[in-house]
């Protein structure tokens, strides 16, 4: 790797990095480094200073705290995927962790650089949306707390400002049922469309049902119209085939080399529906 | 694993001696030679796929601190104009259009990832500064990509010295086929599209080059799968003395055909050192890899067969048109003509076949030899063509198989068109083990009831012969290629009776280390761990002429085995000397010279070669010294054969493969090493998987690369790969010393097709007969999707 020159600096607390994001105009935050790292090698970003975060331990960890389960931005996809907590709080997270990548990016790769860096073909997005994230956000005057549904705004941006920092994340953690299921794209890994559900049911009718949808489009998104469709009705196969059939309508779709728009729009609405029916036996 | 006795060394699942070294990070790879003073190459590429250059501004990147020299195409040309061709053939005529392959782009970009200026500089991240410095203007011309709109009426030049971008025509016929075509019960057109692939192997290229001004020697350590072949083209093309130029090709990770040629980036490693004085090295990015090695396949082939109503093939007709790429690669014209034409027949006895070759220039990345070179290319038409014609006259596609077969009895068997006699082979052998391990009866009414139900599932069968073990060099000759196909081994047994071995093969990764030290301890009686097998170092080894082709066992090997019967007929003289009887009344026993009817009587190798380095007590007429050479020349190719089995299933809403089985047989004649046997099938099927399903370098209209890094070039991953079911037959080579056939490429060439016919199968209920590669869910959905409207 020969990536254009950079001067380097480890922060020691969130404080110390907000001190350095402020002073230095070209400065990019360094984490598990899974994104910046490929961009800087292929010269593709030319930041004048990195600061690394990843030795901040406040950034790091996940706990429960008033039912709700509070994950460090600077949290490991593995050590989400190993954690009991989660695994009993959210289904769903458990479910997409140890779909990210590989073990070695697992384990350096970050639950917030994901979110932060905001990659269209990112598991977390999809993930955050569904559970209805709440993401912590310090900057110069304090925090300010943003819903996942508004948090991701374009493809390769959120509304994290150049001074601030993405210092964790709150999800709700009363172990609602939820699975994540992802098509790789063959040669990369990452999600070619990946669909996260959460669903809960009682005796044959359907409580609350969330989607959130990565790779389709440039930004992640909420299937609202499916769960519209969803919430509150009796289960039935074909209640989730109509609902499902309409994943889609309206989406403009990614296109590339390997899933022009067509076949994307036709995944989301199959995995839609696969995903269903695993949460609802139906 | 210790093997007890050297006689049964051969044949032994012995682990691979190379791989202690390899897998503590003590191998010694090219990248891995720190000299002192070493400046570092980089290049400056092309951002176009076609384009005039209009100006090249070097003097920032000169002026940079730490660069030590910036050179363009006028920089270089007084030391080397030209990379050589050493495959420059054509069999029909004058048609052969040999462009120009400059070093660095002359006055034009012929394809995107071209070298348009060279960068020398203290280090690594100096030089790559230094290379953002670098000014070019381009004149942006059209590009294209398409091998047959290359050769259509208006295409964009890409030479002025091949008009309409044709760099040659050529032909083989056997028989009559327009007259067999024209009388046939059935007649079948279909055009594949054979995608363009990219070698990646582990490492990518590399070179050092350390030119001594006071001796005029160089030694250049380069990623090479043959380096006797690269110092003879380094000193054709840049005229530095042959005897003067030292290549070692130590380690080296990986080449499937891509590490053959020679290219501008080791050339120019050797220019730069001789300029400034201080040895220079050069390490190719996985990015630049993509655009500055050789690619391969490449083909858009249209086909027409006949047959009778049963299913016998009658006549088969190709036309490929066969990308070079934007310049002819060393071995470039003789990889889609005679490495594919030759057996354009397969295991199948059809008497009536023509293949036509137009070799055209694109303005693409040059492609060369790449894992199979031409013989995957023709497995792929035959494969798919028996089962079409299966599903055309209502057979089952074994049977086809079956009825079309060269059988055992016809052996040796000589191809229409007269370029090959087939050594030995029993196809139906293969195809039955093949057809009982995979229980090809009960499969066929499982997928009946899967059928039944709804699903998509599929079997492929894949029959091939392939020829391998390339010479002969009269062979070799006659087909155009520069250079005899002979190979060499120097056997060196040591006083104390340790053995040295010196081949002119090259391992990079088929495990030579092992394989051959197995091979000399059966034939003189020594443990495999009392020998060392040397290559890839031209100070060391006598000449050699390199791996590919699957031809280290059958070639490089069979000269070991004559070189090994030497020293035995040497040290029987001394044995029977020291034994004092006549050599006649000594046999070869159980590792040992032994006196007939005294086995207790005997002397072994070690001790004939001590004898032999003290030379005082030897037999009239016999020198000291125990070490024999011998150069071996096959009298033939060899022809491993075999069949595999694919099952299938096919996600009907997603358009994903799963393969549910595969069951390989291979022949491959003897077999000196199972487990490295294994190993090359694995290897070869994971990559003849990939082409069916993932892999596929894909150009823009421009003549960008979209598929430029492994984030969009699928290579497979353990994680995707099936169980692999293995089995073999073992028909020798009656002609080869080892009665080896060579494995290398089997798998490669058998599995693409099979993994193919096994998806076609699995849609043709939908009416879906054929889809080109990769057979990406994208693209089988889509086919799906418009079947079902």
């Amino acid at each position: 790797m020969h990536p254009a020159p950079f001067a380097y600096k480890a922060a020691h607390s969130v404080e110390e990095a907000l001190q350095l994001l402020r002073s230095h105009e070209d400065a990019k935050i360094l984490a598990g480094g899974h994104s910046l790292i490929p961009a800087l090698k292929l010269r593709l970003t030319q930041p004048a200073l990195l600061i690394d975060i990843s030795k901040i331990s406040s950034l790091r960890g996940i706990r429960r705290e008033n039912g709700k389960l509070i994950i460090g931005s600077g949290t490991t996809h593995r050590e989400i995927e190993k954690s009991h907590l989660v695994a009993e709080a959210s289904p769903l997270l458990a479910s997409v962790a140890p779909q990210i990548g590989d073990v070695q990016v697992r384990h350096r790769g970050t639950f917030g650089g994901s979110l932060a860096h905001a990659d269209p073909a990112g598991d977390w997005p999809a993930a955050a949306l569904a559970v209805d994230a709440e993401l912590v956000i310090a900057g110069a005057h304090g925090t300010r707390t943003v819903h996942a549904s508004e948090f991701f705004t374009g493809m390769l941006t959120t509304v994290i400002q150049p001074d601030e920092i993405l210092t964790e994340i709150k999800v709700p953690g009363e172990g609602t049922p939820g699975i994540y299921l992802k098509h790789r794209n063959a040669a990369s890994g990452y999600a070619t469309v990946g669909v996260a559900v959460t669903a809960t049911h009682d005796h044959g009718r359907i409580g609350t049902v969330t989607i959130g949808v990565t790779g389709a489009t440039p930004v992640a998104f909420r299937a609202s119209v499916v769960e519209h469709a969803l919430n509150g009705h009796a289960v039935s196969a074909h209640l989730l085939d109509e609902a499902a059939s309409h994943a889609a309508d309206g989406l403009e779709c990614l296109s590339d080399i390997h899933a022009p728009a067509a076949y994307r729009s036709q995944l989301v609405k199959v995995m839609v529906r696969r995903a269903l029916g695993k949460l609802l036996h139906a | 694993m210790a093997v007890a006795s050297p006689t049964r060394a051969f044949g032994a699942s012995i682990r691979r001696r190379e791989d202690p070294r390899l897998i503590t990070g003590r191998g010694k790879f090219t990248d891995d030679m720190h000299l002192a003073n070493a400046a570092t190459a980089m290049f400056v590429r092309s951002p176009h796929g076609h384009a005039r250059i209009v100006s090249i501004d070097t003097s920032a990147a000169a002026a940079h601190p730490g660069v030590l020299g910036v050179y363009t195409f006028e920089d270089v040309k007084g030391f080397i104009s030209g990379m050589p061709c050493a495959w420059p053939t054509t069999n029909t005529g004058d048609t052969l259009k040999l462009a120009t392959y400059p070093p660095l782009a002359d006055g034009k970009v012929r394809y995107f990832g071209e070298a348009v200026a060279l960068v020398v500089a203290v280090d690594p991240n100096t030089a790559a500064d230094a290379v953002e410095l670098v000014t070019v203007e381009y004149d942006p011309l059209p590009a294209v990509i398409n091998n047959e709109a290359a050769v259509a009426p208006g295409a964009p030049l890409i030479h002025d010295s091949a008009p309409g971008n044709q760099a040659f025509r050529w032909s083989l016929v056997g028989g009559d086929t327009n007259g067999a075509l024209a009388h046939a019960d059935v007649r079948i057109s279909q055009t594949l599209v054979n995608q363009r692939l990219i070698a990646t192997p582990l490492e990518t290229r590399c070179a050092v080059a350390d030119y001594n001004p006071a001796s005029g020697e160089v030694t250049v350590w380069v990623t090479s799968q043959n380096p006797h072949i690269h110092r003879l083209l380094i000193a054709l093309s840049t005229g530095i003395p042959e005897h003067k130029i030292r290549v070692i090709a130590g380690d080296v990770g990986g080449g499937f055909g891509a590490k053959i040629p020679y290219y501008a980036g080791e050339a120019l490693c050797i220019f730069a050192s001789k300029e400034l004085g201080v040895p220079v090295r050069w390490s190719e990015s996985r990015s630049e890899n993509y655009v500055a090695t050789a690619h391969g396949r490449d083909h858009i082939q249209h086909i027409e067969v006949g047959a009778t109503k049963e299913g016998k093939i009658t006549a088969l007709k190709v036309t490929a048109y066969a990308s070079l790429g934007a310049y002819p690669s060393t071995a470039a014209p003789g990889v889609p003509t005679w490495l594919f034409g030759c057996i354009i027949q397969g295991p199948y006895d059809i008497p009536n076949n023509e293949v036509h070759v137009i070799g055209v220039y694109t303005n693409t990345t040059p492609t060369d030899a790449y894992r199979g070179a031409g013989r995957p290319e023709a497995t792929y038409i035959l494969e798919r063509v028996i089962d079409l014609v299966a599903a055309k006259v209502g057979r089952d596609p074994v049977d086809v198989r079956r009825l079309n077969f060269v059988k055992k009895d016809q052996f040796p068997f000589k191809v229409a068109n007269g370029t090959l006699t087939y050594d030995s082979g029993d196809y139906e052998l293969t195809l039955g083990k093949a057809l009982h391990t995979i229980g090809y009866t009960d499969l066929r009414a499982w997928q009946a009831e899967q059928r039944a139900a709804g699903k998509l599932v599929g079997i492929g069968v894949s029959s091939y012969v392939e020829v391998c073990g390339l010479g002969p060099s009269s062979a070799a000759n006659a087909m155009g290629f520069a250079g005899g196909l002979y190979d060499s081994a120097t056997i060196r047994v040591h006083p104390t009776g340790k053995v040295t071995v010196f081949t002119g093969v090259h391992s990079h990764g088929q495990g030579h280390e092992t394989s051959f030290a197995q091979i000399v301890a059966r034939d003189l009686g020594v443990m495999v761990d009392d020998v060392d097998v040397i290559h890839g170092d031209t100070d060391k080894v006598q000449h050699g002429m390199g791996t590919y082709g699957s031809r280290s066992a059958p070639v490089g090997g069979g000269a070991l085995r004559m070189a090994g019967m030497k020293i035995r007929a040497k040290a029987q003289k001394i044995a029977a000397h020291l034994l004092e009887v006549a050599e006649e009344d000594i046999e070869w026993v159980d590792d040992a010279f032994r006196v007939k009817g005294s086995p207790d009587k005997s002397k072994t190798i070690p001790d004939c070669a001590f004898a032999a380095y003290m030379a005082g007590n030897l037999p009239a007429g016999v020198t000291p010294v125990l070490e024999e050479q011998h150069w071996y020349d096959p009298e033939n190719f060899v022809f491993p054969f075999g069949t595999h089995i694919c099952v299938v299933e096919v996600d009907r809403e997603t358009g994903e493969t799963h393969i549910k089985r595969y069951v390989a047989v291979d022949d491959c004649g003897e077999i000196i090493n199972p487990m490295l046997r294994d190993g090359q099938v694995h290897g070869g099927i994971a990559q003849g998987i990939a082409q069916a399903l993932w892999e596929e370098a894909v150009y823009d209209e421009n003549g960008q690369l979209l598929s430029g890094s492994l984030m969009d070039y699928a290579i497979p991953k353990a994680s995707v790969m099936p169980h692999l079911e293995l089995g073999h037959t073992v028909t020798p080579s009656p002609h080869n010393p080892l009665g080896v056939k060579g494995i290398g490429e089997a798998g490669t060439i058998a599995s693409t097709p099979a993994v193919v016919n096994a998806v076609m199968d699995a849609l043709s209920p939908l009416g879906i007969h054929h889809i080109d590669m990769p057979l990406r869910p994208a693209k089988v959905w889509a086919a799906i999707d418009a079947a079902s409207h």
